[in-house]
């Protein structure tokens, strides 16, 4: 189904399944321990050995010398497989450096060989016989001073646009405003540390490969992890039906997958592996760290007259950028505009994608640069972002958004969270030994659109099975893709069964960029579009007067049940959405007010969040239920990268020293209090068929300015280096009367 | 055995023996636990070890370098107790060990001997949840689902904590009976990370089985 037009009336508008806020599908099994993730498939492959990864200890450089004897020698194991003896391998397209090191090494604990054993535990211990020598080279580690040397990127954004915009004259706009704010930024490297680890189970069936892996993007994985073994993609098979999150993480073939394969085939028979925790941060991908200058000019009215932001991030030589400015061109009005993305190269390891590149960094600096505006202006903060909204892309008025209530979420936001006791005189509110602060910050994130393929079968008991490549990674895919089937035929959830993360299924849109919602659930209603009409053409229905409800089909005066119609053989149905311009012609975006309420300890400069609202306006909200939960998630990573997260550089070794969980520190429990959601009525025919956007990053972006800003009303302390821990403001916080 | 080894193999093996003993004389019908050949001076070596499992009693021998984490996990292949870092830093692997919630990749398989586990597989299946397992559905209490047995493990363990008034670092008063407060739930949680964030959500499904007991 070509979508290019905008959505009509449809059988989703019903909103009798879709639209409810209806408890997960999978919910009985993930809470008795039953879904099977990645490394827990004994069904499949009972007799699988393990396989036990062994990390580069240098940053940059050679092996020179790579001893294996030892290990090869000790009890239980299979196999050690080396760049060596791997054979030829090619780097993934989505990979930066390659999997398996040797001889030349690219990042710390990147691959340099996987022992396999009989048992873990034997895997474990010979892994710590494997001897290498290595011929360290120098390499750059620090932004801070590599940031000189950064260069305009010529492939851009990475995502097809440009690295540099400009529109009007920023310099002679922003010298001749009346008040003016110039501030440089810091966001830290981040580590995704979703729970379960990269984890892979391999088995060979003469030249075809069956991988049990947990990603995100299962026909991304499967091109390029054939592309990686200089195999026929047709003879890989991903099959990844629960992830134990990814947050952008397990977007891509990482090591545990490719090494699972490699060791399968040295050992004859399958092989697991999981990255062991501690080497997960520096053998994987993270969020790189960026620099951010935001300039901002206004009259004394508050509007804004000039905006400019540029961000520096590093990458390994041939890596991307951290597109922190992309939110600035589009969020705010003002007509004189720059942006600027400069690369710098950095021997740390990958950088890539985390839950809302770009953005989340980014509205982590534009943020708290809009509140130290608003200060500057004596406007209060909600004011100044409404007297700053655009109802068109900014770049270019021509082009509207296609749904924008920003203010509403704003207006309501602030209605809900009790703004109006918001002091804009920071320092001033005590509650015994506490300093309480209120902050607001905006969330922005854009809509994606990608293809995405389904199947649908109606069998003779009238039930209805969905089989896509798509992945749950712990969204709510399974359950989302459910209603829409069952509002599609009119059937009830209990008649929809859900099949995903297999490659032998028709690929989908996978999962990332807040995209999987919209695009797989419009795949399963284009495939359900056709099937709606097979039945219609078996009964001799008209298709466009068949209603499709309480299990029947019904036209004029005849009502048939949905078994009868897909008689003994069933009916199936196969389909993909595809989208025409309809995102060039419309800026398609979503949009959140995030607030926050901090207390802060006057004596010991601790700081907790008392309380935390976000308004969302993204599209139709397919399940309430689990989009509140995209939301609420998101809120606490905010909390986490607002607080807490920062892998810390080793800028003398090269490496992330605090690579495991109990050195990165993540929200727990005790961080968090309740959580509000609401989302505002939306609908986007633009869209898609289902009038949908997207939650699951919206969620986070701005929620880390917002702590900032809550924390800066709380104290009077202002912080612009993330994460904001307490040696950054203790000093500087009010004397204790 | 060998006796060309230097002194630290002689007292691994001392500690072998000791262990060996100790496991021979719990088992029922005097079932006799040697350790398997040691293959080389480095090499593993194996006991046997019994203990209950969600009420079956069971008698694995197993590398005495297994935790009791992967004894559930691969031995008995109970992969419903998860392994997010082997390191007793996220909680997903928590069990509950007569009584009393582990992370139980701290914990070698051989340490217990005798013991009554409980996993998540041991409080409820699809078709009969158990009531903190029903209220993590219906409060989505969870996720990607990776740290959910861990967290509903957890969560058991915590009520039984508080009922027998132990109490944590945020009780106010050591001698009253403790108060099932958010504060008291979330700092005796805090053990179990959910990177999903869904925090606030498995608060409030403790609030409600905890009401529904009370």
């Amino acid at each position: 189904m070509k979508f290019d037009t905008p959505a009509a009336d449809n059988p989703i508008d019903q909103l009798k399944i879709i639209g409810q806020p209806v408890s997960r599908i999978d919910g009985p099994l993930k809470t008795t321990g039953t879904a099977p993730y990645a490394y827990e498939r004994h069904d499949v492959a009972p007799n699988a050995a393990h396989g036990f990864v062994v990390g580069a200890t240098i940053a940059r450089g050679r092996i020179t010398a790579l001893d294996t004897s030892a290990a090869e020698a000790a009890p239980g194991v299979v196999a050690v497989v080396t760049a060596a003896n791997a054979g030829p391998l090619k780097k993934g397209n989505n990979n930066t450096a390659l999997l398996l090191a040797g001889p030349e090494v690219e990042h710390y604990h990147q691959a340099v060989a996987l022992v396999v054993a009989d048992t873990f535990e034997q895997a474990r211990a010979a892994a710590a016989l494997v001897k290498v020598d290595y011929a360290p080279a120098e390499g750059a580690f620090d932004l801070a001073k590599a940031m000189d040397g950064a260069v305009r990127p010529e492939k851009g954004d990475g995502m097809g646009g440009a690295a540099d915009t400009a529109v009007g004259d920023f310099h002679g706009a922003f010298a001749a405003a009346p008040v003016r704010l110039d501030a440089t930024y810091s966001t830290p490297d981040q580590t995704h540390a979703m729970m379960e680890p990269y984890a892979s189970t391999a088995a060979w069936d003469g030249d075809r490969l069956t991988v049990w892996t947990s990603n995100q993007m299962i026909e991304w994985g499967r091109s390029d992890l054939a592309r990686m073994l200089g195999l026929p993609k047709d003879r890989v098979r991903l099959i990844s039906p629960y992830i134990g999150g990814g947050f952008g993480g397990k977007l891509f073939i990482r090591a545990d997958a490719l090494l699972a394969a490699l060791g399968a085939r040295a050992a004859g028979r399958p092989v697991k592996v999981a990255l062991h925790r501690p080497l997960i941060v520096n053998n994987t991908t993270h969020r790189p760290a960026t620099i951010q200058r935001i300039r901002i000019g206004a009259g004394r009215d508050g509007r804004i007259t000039a905006i400019g932001h540029k961000s520096w991030s590093g990458d390994l030589p041939g890596g991307g950028l951290e597109t922190a400015v992309n939110q600035t061109r589009l969020l705010y009005a003002g007509a004189h505009r720059l942006t600027a993305m400069r690369l710098a190269t950095l021997h740390l390891p990958e950088g890539n994608a985390m839950r809302a590149p770009g953005e989340a960094p980014g509205l982590m600096a534009l943020e708290i640069a809009m509140d130290e505006m608003a200060e500057k202006l004596g406007i209060d903060p909600v004011e100044f972002r409404v007297l700053n909204d655009t109802e068109r892309d900014p770049e270019n008025p021509d082009r509207p958004f296609s749904q924008r209530q920003l203010v509403a979420c704003l207006r309501l936001g602030a209605e809900r969270f009790g703004w109006s006791r918001h002091n804009p005189k920071p320092g001033q509110v005590r509650e015994g030994d506490q300093l309480i602060g209120m902050g607001m910050a905006v969330g922005f994130r854009n809509n994606l659109l990608m293809k995405s393929g389904a199947r649908v079968r109606l069998d003779a008991e009238g039930r209805v099975t969905v089989e896509t490549a798509m992945t749950d990674i712990g969204t709510g895919s399974y359950t989302i893709l459910a209603q829409t089937a069952a509002e599609m035929m009119g059937v009830g959830l209990d008649k929809v069964r859900v099949v995903l993360g297999d490659s032998s299924l028709p690929a989908s849109c996978g999962s990332g960029g807040q995209w999987g919602a919209n695009n797989a659930t419009s795949g399963v209603y284009a495939a359900c579009m056709k099937l709606r009409e097979e039945v219609a053409r078996t009964l001799g229905f008209n298709s466009k007067e068949a209603v499709f409800a309480d299990g029947e089909v019904r036209a004029g005066n005849r009502a048939v049940p949905l078994a009868q119609a897909a008689g003994a053989e069933g009916l199936t149905a196969e389909d993909t959405i595809e989208y025409g311009d309809l995102a060039k012609r419309y800026q398609q975006s979503t949009f959140a007010g995030h607030f926050v309420e901090m207390a802060v300890d006057a004596a010991t400069g601790e700081a907790r969040v008392r309380r935390m609202l976000a308004v969302c306006a993204a599209g139709r909200i397919l399940n309430p239920k689990t989009a509140r939960s995209q939301v609420i998630g998101a809120m606490t990573m905010g909390v986490g990268a607002a607080l807490f997260e920062e892998l810390a550089v080793d800028t003398r070794h090269g490496f992330f020293v605090n690579h495991d969980l109990a050195g990165y520190e993540v929200p727990v429990h005790a961080d968090i209090p309740h959580q509000e959601v609401i989302f505002l009525d939306e609908t986007d025919p633009t869209s898609s068929p289902m009038k949908a956007k997207g939650v699951g990053e919206l969620g986070l972006c701005g929620v880390g300015a917002a702590v900032a800003n809550a924390l800066y009303n709380a104290t009077g302390v202002r912080v612009r280096d993330y994460p904001i821990t307490l040696d950054k403001y203790i000093h500087r916080l009010p004397e204790v009367g | 055995m060998a006796r060309s080894h230097d002194l630290d193999i002689n007292r691994r093996e001392v500690i072998l023996a000791g262990a060996a003993t100790a496991v021979a004389s719990s088992l029922p019908g005097g079932a006799e636990a040697q350790p398997a050949a040691l293959p080389g001076a480095s090499g593993p070596s194996h006991a046997t070890v019994s203990l209950t499992v969600n009420g079956v009693i069971r008698e694995i021998e197993v590398d005495t370098r297994t935790t009791l984490l992967d004894l559930l996990r691969e031995n008995l292949q109970l992969t419903g107790t998860k392994k997010g870092c082997d390191h007793g830093q996220c909680g997903a692997c928590t069990v509950i060990v007569d009584g009393r919630r582990i992370n139980s990749c701290l914990s070698l398989a051989l340490m217990h001997e005798g013991q009554s586990i409980t996993t998540i597989e041991g409080l409820g299946t699809p078709d009969q949840l158990h009531p903190m397992q029903a209220a993590f559905v219906t409060h989505d209490g969870y996720q990607c689902g990776y740290c959910t047995p861990g967290q509903i493990c957890s969560a058991v363990a915590v009520l039984a904590e508080v009922k027998a008034d132990i109490p944590s670092h945020v009780t106010d008063d050591l001698t009253a009976p403790i108060a099932l407060t958010e504060a008291e739930i979330r700092e005796r949680m805090s053990g179990n990370i959910c990177r999903c964030g869904a925090y606030s959500n498995i608060v409030e499904a403790i609030v409600e089985v905890a009401g529904r007991r009370a």
